[in-house]
């Protein structure tokens, strides 16, 4: 993990950050016009984070598994579109974290230090704090972290902190063969991006452009697609992702009462409890069910479920 | 692979047809991608499904399954009228200009001399070229000659219009011509495409003849022994390419040397046959030289016991009965019950291959089943009653079966030969589980085993397993260094240069080179091809260097590709006949610098040989020059006719409706009691064909958790307009069944298999992965190969897993 001075952002705290330091920000490209939907990335991310989901079901669409879990983090989703009589496209897309630069999983936390943001721009969850309270996928524009049902702690994509901060590519990057995923400084990549946007526009694609909106203040994770102009034909890419307006409501409150450990130790139980119920043994039914409800618990949840057909 | 994978960068053009590089070669489509980065390249995809590489593809048109030789023979046709070929290369480096016999012919869908009551031409001299009296075949360099190769071609392929090619394939026109025209322009001399193809072409009743196809395309355009250019077969596994470089099919012997037939009993007819003599003035002829890689085969398998006097062992080698024992003629021979045992490794036929019933029942028919892999497989449990997937009596069942663990290629050293011809030395990276043992001590100790029976015993004829020449360290396991070192070779004795008669060789010495074999017993080398892989310099397939001076990705230190370390073959046609490129820009491969052949590649050529001598590129050939006529050795004919699947959605082939003969391959290896199992369109009206997923390899990996995380469960792709027919949403569960039996699986409803418009009828097709069976971590399911027809090639007996009839219904 990188050094806690290279810390900027902390959930639930006011405390200024240290800023001495000259540190790059950093991004991954996802090309989505050379991606070949190997699922590569999928297995590379649960081999380095020591991750198996479990072997699922297939509900009639390729993508496997059909969703993010708390067990994995990242999913190929794959859409058709039938352009003209003649001509379809199959566009998929890499769905994870997207490490915002302004993350709004981060000003919904509730938790001292549960979502840190590192000078390089890296969004990175610590378990050790996290309350299971999903404030976290309601702040998230994108419908990412994942609660999961073993500890109900929030999970998600790390862009692979751990090996960035010793010099390393995220494990999906080192993995593609195709080289649709690079690494590197942001700006670095917005100019690999318009080396290949130019590539697209020579072969027809007019609108092709990198996508990094500005809502979330950009993002660390950035797509290059042939339709910048329609990302919601991507499985539901959101043109313009914003933080949800119930998030700033409910900060101007909890802000104060998070720099009081005690009031803060009382809300992490209270939301524990509205969310998950009073700790007790239940017999398997009841905790199943419990289970499935927190699992499906997702403010945001947008995407038609048939969303590959 | 002609060329290579890392050449695909300097590909004009990428035609990816009967294959779907991206998802069963994702790692090496990585060259497509900088094909299409770094050199503006095109990506062209023919295919019956939308596939994941035409998803990343600048122009996809679909075709229906097994229709490729229309296709292609289409294009041929466009090509030759509206005159988009590489006129010098044609008229210089193929045999347009020869002249044929007079007795060639074709008509009503038949080639002459064909015999209906064997289903084969049994006699195709006249097949073949008309010769002078010095030998040599007679050519027209006009080609206005009506027997010459140019004229036959023409006509041959002028009754596939477009047209009547967009009713057989189902491809729309405009498509189809956009997609030719694409090729076409790289019939410029300095413009190259490059094919991508893998068993999609090859798994049909007429799977040789599509290649050929394709070939005589490249041809056409001069693509062949080009820079980025070549017919390249994408290999299904890691070492697909070394089991065929090492002859283990039925009726060949190490690098592509060939077994005897019955009536070949005298040793000097058998290497006359083979040593062909050029057949055009100044020409190589390569294979003159079989003796020498002959002799050195049989002084490495039978060492001081191989004499000049009993004809190096001649003897002791098969002399077949049947042209070949190919898997559908040994599991019919099964089937029938006249097979007592068999040896399975690394094999899992009643997975791999067509219709399992029969195989089940075949291996139920066996006294014992020896079974040699690192892994359970379905095979190795086809006794055992798994709910319907498996639905066996096992009670009836009375095969002893004996389970061998085996290493897999991870725990043992060695080398594998990938597409690009490649010998690639690996080493060991883990021990073997438990009692796993290497392939070869299982192998080493068996024959031990026998020869001791037959020291003991006698038999029938014991001389070939007696005078075996075995001298490795370690008798029950030879290392794979020692054998890897006698695939090369070695001098048996001191080698001089007859020239100077100097000794450039001394006994003992590992050859560098299969030049310097001798057909008098002075050396040995277990496979001619692989000669200087191993050489005093050691390990050349160990080698890493990949610098590339030029940029083209040759990388001629990174390991050893045969032939002779050459990465592009035939790479003379790169350059005109005067020996400049014929692009000096950036398609340079191999130039005369006036003296030798010199340039980015090994030449392929011989080094000295002036291009003023008018030697032509394609050494292998006697005739110096690419065929487009296959003389007499194709077994359905010279050129390439489009035949339908033996189990076609249309029930005619409408290029010769009225020729019900004419109708399927009429030289396809086929057994009476499958054919009176081929369904019909009225009762199984979808064209199905099956194949693998990127998520998993074959039935390996659904023993692995992560890939069956990443492809869980059986499923079956149907076309949208065909689901809403018939009532069909996605992730419900249907079942697929042929008039071989049945699968059930879940749907998956798409966009991407369109309803085609063939013959007049629409034709939807069903598409069938195959990875998975009742073993392993993934969920169970059913053998694909339940489905398929026990129908091969007529060259090389591949069945047709790709073109055969189904129904589907809900369930």
């Amino acid at each position: 993990m990188a050094s806690t001075q290279d810390i900027i952002a902390r959930s639930a705290t006011t405390t200024t950050s240290s800023s001495i330091r000259q540190v790059d920000e950093v991004a991954k490209l996802i090309d989505t016009t050379l991606c070949i939907g190997c699922k590569a990335c999928q297995v590379a991310c649960s081999e380095w984070n020591d991750l198996r989901d479990e072997v699922g079901s297939n509900v009639g669409v390729y993508d496997n598994p059909n969703d993010l879990t708390a067990d994995s983090w990242t999913v190929m989703r794959f859409e058709e579109h039938q352009t003209t009589e003649d001509d379809l496209e199959w566009l998929i897309r890499k769905d994870g974290c997207m490490h915002c630069e302004d993350p709004g999983c981060l000003k919904a936390c509730p938790s001292p230090g549960a979502i840190i943001k590192h000078a390089n721009g890296i969004v990175d969850f610590n378990q050790d704090k996290c309350i299971g309270c999903g404030y976290c996928i309601t702040g998230c524009p994108f419908d990412v972290p994942r609660i999961s049902e073993k500890d109900k702690k929030a999970y998600k994509c790390t862009l692979c902190s751990d090996r960035v901060a010793v010099g390393l590519e995220p494990a999906c990057v080192k993995t593609c063969p195709t080289g649709a995923i690079v690494f590197g400084t942001k700006e670095d990549m917005k100019e690999h991006a318009n080396w290949r946007i130019a590539d697209l526009n020579r072969r027809g694609y007019e609108n092709a452009g990198l996508y990094d909106p500005l809502g979330v203040g950009g993002t660390h994770v950035m797509y290059v697609l042939h339709h910048a102009d329609k990302p919601e034909m991507y499985s539901g890419l959101p043109k313009n992702p914003t933080i949800s307006p119930f998030v700033g409501a409910w900060k101007g409150v909890t802000k104060p009462l998070a720099m009081l450990a005690m009031a803060a130790t009382a809300m992490a139980g209270f939301f524990h409890y509205i969310r998950i119920g009073p700790n007790r043994v239940e017999d398997d039914t009841h905790t199943q069910g419990t289970s499935a409800q927190v699992q499906h618990f997702d403010p945001s949840e947008s995407r038609d479920p048939s969303q590959g057909e | 692979m002609t060329n290579h994978w890392n050449d695909i960068k300097n590909a004009n053009l990428v035609l990816v047809m009967g294959g779907n590089a991206a998802e069963a070669h994702p790692v090496g489509f990585k060259w497509v991608t900088e094909a299409k980065a770094h050199n503006q390249a095109k990506l062209v995809v023919v295919d019956p499904r939308f596939t994941r590489t035409a998803a990343v593809a600048d122009l996809y048109a679909p075709i229906r399954t097994g229709s490729d030789i229309a296709f292609l023979g289409g294009l041929i046709n466009y090509l030759i009228e509206t005159d988009q070929i590489q006129h010098e290369y044609v008229r210089n480096y193929t045999d347009m200009t020869f002249i044929v016999k007079e007795g060639y012919g074709f008509e009503d869908g038949l080639f002459n001399g064909y015999d209906a009551e064997s289903r084969s031409y049994p006699n195709k001299s006249d097949w073949d070229y008309e010769l002078d009296a010095n030998g040599h075949a007679k050519v027209d360099p006009s080609m206005s000659h009506p027997r010459c190769v140019y004229q036959l071609l023409k006509k041959h392929y002028s009754r596939y219009t477009p047209e009547l090619v967009s009713q057989i394939c189902g491809t729309p026109l405009k498509r189809m011509m956009e997609v030719w025209d694409t090729i076409a322009e790289t019939a410029a001399p300095g413009k190259t495409m490059t094919i991508l193809y893998a068993l999609g072409w090859t798994q049909h009743s007429i799977g040789s003849q599509i290649i050929r196809a394709g070939a005589m395309v490249q041809l056409l355009l001069g693509n062949i022994g080009m820079l980025g250019g070549g017919v390249n077969a994408l290999r299904g596994h890691s070492n697909i390419q070394g089991l065929t470089d090492l002859g283990l099919l039925s009726n060949l012997l190490p690098g592509y040397l060939t077994l005897p037939r019955d009536n070949e009993q005298d040793y000097d007819a058998y290497i006359a046959k083979r040593a062909q003599q050029p057949l055009r003035p100044g020409q190589m002829s390569y294979w003159q030289h079989y003796g020498r890689f002959h002799v050195s085969l049989m002084k490495a398998w039978y060492g001081d016991a191989a004499t000049k006097e009993n004809n190096w062992g001649y003897d002791w080698l098969p002399k077949l009965d049947e042209p070949m024992y190919d898997v559908l003629k040994y599991f019919d021979m099964m089937y029938e019950g006249k097979v007592n045992g068999y040896f399975c490794q690394g094999f899992n036929p009643i997975a791999a291959f067509p219709n399992k019933a029969k195989v089940g029942a075949a291996l139920a028919r066996l006294k014992y089943l020896v079974i040699m892999d690192p892994l359970v497989t379905e095979t190795s449990e086809f006794w055992k009653h798994v709910d319907d997937y498996n639905n066996v009596d096992t009670a009836s069942i009375q095969t002893t079966v004996f389970r061998l663990p085996t290493t897999c290629f991870a725990e043992e050293n060695g080398s594998l030969v990938n597409s690009s011809r490649w010998l690639q030395w690996h080493w060991k990276g883990g021990d073997a589980p438990a009692e796993a043992r290497p392939d070869v001590f299982i192998m080493g100790n068996l024959f031990h085993h026998l020869r001791d029976l037959y020291k003991k015993e006698g038999g029938a004829f014991p001389d070939p397993i007696l005078n075996l020449n075995w001298s490795y360290q370690r008798p029950d396991e030879p290392s794979p260094e020692e054998i890897a070192r006698e695939f090369n070779g070695k001098a048996l004795a001191d080698l001089k240069d007859p020239n100077t008669g100097e000794t450039f060789l001394r006994a003992g010495q590992q050859l560098s080179g299969f030049n310097q074999m001798r057909d008098d017993g002075s050396t040995a080398s277990g496979c001619w091809l692989f000669c200087g892989s191993w050489t005093e310099n050691g390990n050349q397939m160990a080698r890493r260097d990949n610098s590339d001076p030029y940029d083209m990705g040759q990388t001629l230190g990174w390991a050893w590709s045969w032939p002779a370390n050459r990465r592009i073959l035939y790479n003379r046609a790169s350059a005109d006949p005067s020996g400049k490129p014929w692009n000096d820009k950036d398609k340079r491969l191999v130039w005369w610098d006036g003296k030798k052949w010199t340039g980015t590649d090994v030449p392929d050529f011989a080094a000295g040989s002036d291009p003023a001598d008018k030697m032509n590129p394609f050494i292998m050939n006697p005739e110096g020059v690419a065929r487009f006529f296959a003389r007499g050795n194709m077994a359905e004919g010279p050129f390439p006719e489009h035949y339908e699947p033996f189990e076609t959605p249309i029930g005619r082939n409408p290029l010769h409706p009225k020729f019900p003969n004419a109708t399927s391959n009429p030289a396809a290896r086929v057994f009476r009691n499958d054919m009176e199992i081929f369904g019909t369109a009225d009762e199984f009206p979808y064209a199905a064909t099956t194949y693998r997923l990127t998520e998993h390899f074959h039935y390996w990996t659904k023993h692995c958790r992560l890939n069956s995380i990443m492809q869980p469960q059986q499923f079956v792709e149907l076309g949208e307009v065909m689901c809403k027919e018939l009532g069909i949403k996605a992730g419900d569960r249907v079942r697929v069944s042929s008039n071989r039996g049945f699968i059930e699986a879940v749907a998956v409803v798409t966009k991407r298999i369109r309803p085609l418009q063939v013959d007049g009828k629409t034709v939807h097709h069903v598409g069938i992965p195959l990875h998975w069976g009742f073993v392993g971590v993934a969920k169970n399911g059913y053998i694909t190969n339940t489905l398929t027809p026990f129908v091969g090639d007529g060259n090389t007996h591949t069945p047709e897993y790709k073109s055969f009839l189904v129904n589907v219904e809900r369930v």
